[in-house]
């Protein structure tokens, strides 16, 4: 087990201006409303990274460009880029953004999640465990790991 | 040879919705039809698993013909139920868990109760099956192991062998319906085929469909076999489904089991989400359940001499759940009823109607 952080010094970017959504006066109640990027990104930039207390839009793991979506086909693919090549909190990150879209997005959405090419030394490992949703159904029964995630979702919820 | 998704051509059947089962609390993963049910006025019987981390047992009431849940089996396994699997009896239910345990359950009349567990997987158990004599179980799971077990009287289960040879989680185990041949599929994109070696009693790989095969290029979900053993099917999350044939000679009895399987046909295009089940029917139908909440119907179209069998996609139906669909299964009695299980929490049952 390493000892220490695996990146002590991570580097802190300012956080992106909120942009305060208007409610059009007319607003038909039963209406479904489509979703966008912003709102799936505002569902994951204050998930905290499982090391440092820093969002992972502060540390720029995810930003609104790296969301890709299709609300009539209710698909949405998110890119995100761990902070160093050896990450070995690449998964339970990938973990975080799964579990907080799930909770988040209708049921019908499909989510991939995959890091961005060429950012982690073991891509192809990391992007099959965060898309096989048996293994991840797995992770989630266990208590340690739910813990550890439900941390990292708790300042998304305030 | 390849298959090119060609929507719309031959789709001249129909999947019509005969009930919906409620009662699960969290996904379906696997269904189990009761082998000697359904037919001579004995009602057919289903058994469905889930993350709920129950068995439910459905009965189709002979009166109405509608489905009723007839049992739960709950307070044993302490985390998902994965896979079940009947007896060739239909005495007997075997039921996998992510809590590494298979547990059996025996029906005495209107209940189940459990009669063994067994234990020795590291974790996850994903699948359980029965070979077609009922002698033996296999199961798997994600510590990259196959064990086969033996039944003894007394509801005892000896474990005969712990297979390794797979370098990931096993995802799905099936006995050839009429020899003990047992196919694996993996995480880590191959299909192995075991078999006792007639001399030492022991069991090992006899053939690995991977690369050189022209095998799949990522995780492999689930087999089945044709009715006659001299085919089977596999589905992955390489989106396509592929048929294997063989030159084993299925009539000999104690046949020799070198004979090897070959890739027959790929058919791609069809799905744009991982496959999660695929099942043979007795007709020759074959059905694929996907992550695209959508069902396909495929049929063997007769071989040309010089390309082989090819397949069609006679029917296409969206949205049959309104999430992933994690398995299809044929009724082994009527060949035109399906059931279908979900990420939704539902059971759905099927009729294949041509369309007129």
């Amino acid at each position: 087990m390493v000892s220490g952080l695996i990146n002590a010094n991570p580097v802190v970017y300012e956080k992106k201006e909120r942009r305060v959504r208007s409610q059009p006066a007319d607003k038909d109640e039963y209406a479904v409303e489509p979703i966008d990027q912003q709102e799936i990104f505002d569902h994951v930039r204050d998930i905290k990274d499982p090391e440092h207390p820093y969002s992972l839009e502060e540390l720029k793991v995810v930003s609104e460009d790296a969301i890709e979506l299709d609300d009539e086909h209710n698909y949405v693919r998110i890119t995100f880029t761990p902070t160093v090549e050896h990450c070995s909190m690449a998964t339970v990150i990938g973990l975080c953004l799964r579990v907080k879209l799930m909770r988040s997005l209708p049921s019908r959405y499909k989510v991939d999640i995959r890091v961005a090419p060429g950012t982690h030394a073991t891509e192809a490992a990391v992007n099959k465990q965060l898309n096989d949703k048996e293994r991840v159904a797995a992770a989630l029964e266990n208590p340690n790991l739910v813990e550890m995630v439900d941390e990292c979702l708790a300042p998304t919820y305030e | 040879m390849e298959n090119e998704g060609t929507v719309g051509l031959d789709c001249n059947f129909e999947l019509k919705e005969v009930q919906k089962l409620e009662g699960h609390t969290d996904r379906v993963w696997g269904l189990a039809w009761n082998p000697v049910t359904g037919l001579a006025g004995v009602p057919s019987v289903l058994a469905s698993c889930s993350g709920d981390k129950t068995v439910r047992i459905w009965q189709q009431a002979a009166a109405t013909g509608s489905w009723e849940c007839k049992a739960v089996l709950d307070e044993t396994h302490t985390r998902t139920v994965r896979s079940c699997a009947w007896s060739p009896s239909g005495k007997m239910l075997a039921t996998a868990s992510f809590d590494a345990t298979t547990a059996i359950w025996e029906n005495v009349g209107d209940d189940f109760e459990c009669v063994a567990t067994l234990e020795g997987h590291e974790n996850e158990v994903k699948s359980v099956c029965w070979n077609s004599s009922g002698s033996l179980l296999a199961t798997c799971g994600r510590d990259k192991s196959v064990w086969i077990w033996e039944v003894q009287p007394g509801h005892e289960f000896e474990c005969v062998s712990v297979l390794q040879g797979h370098t990931q989680d096993v995802k799905m185990v099936l006995w050839h319906p009429s020899i003990d041949l047992l196919v694996s599929v993996s995480y880590d994109n191959t299909i192995k085929i075991w078999a006792e070696d007639g001399e030492s009693d022991d069991w090992h790989c006899v053939q690995t469909l991977g690369d050189s095969f022209s095998g799949h290029s990522s995780t492999v979900w689930a087999v089945s076999f044709n009715s006659t053993g001299d085919k089977m099917v596999t589905c992955s999350d390489d989106l396509t489904l592929k048929i294997w044939d063989t030159s084993l000679d299925l009539t000999a009895s104690g046949s020799d089991s070198s004979g090897l399987w070959r890739h027959l046909c790929t058919l791609s295009g069809y799905h744009d989400r991982t496959i999660f089940s695929v099942h043979w029917s007795r007709d020759g139908v074959i059905a694929s359940g996907a992550g695209d909440d959508t069902i396909r119907l495929f049929k063997e179209i007769p071989s040309d001499v010089v390309n082989g069998p090819s397949y069609n996609m006679i029917c296409k139906k969206e949205k049959v759940h309104s999430m992933d669909v994690n398995s299809v299964q044929w009724h082994p009695k009527v060949p035109t009823i399906l059931a279908s299980a979900s990420d939704d929490g539902y059971i759905k049952i099927w009729e294949l109607k041509a369309i007129s």
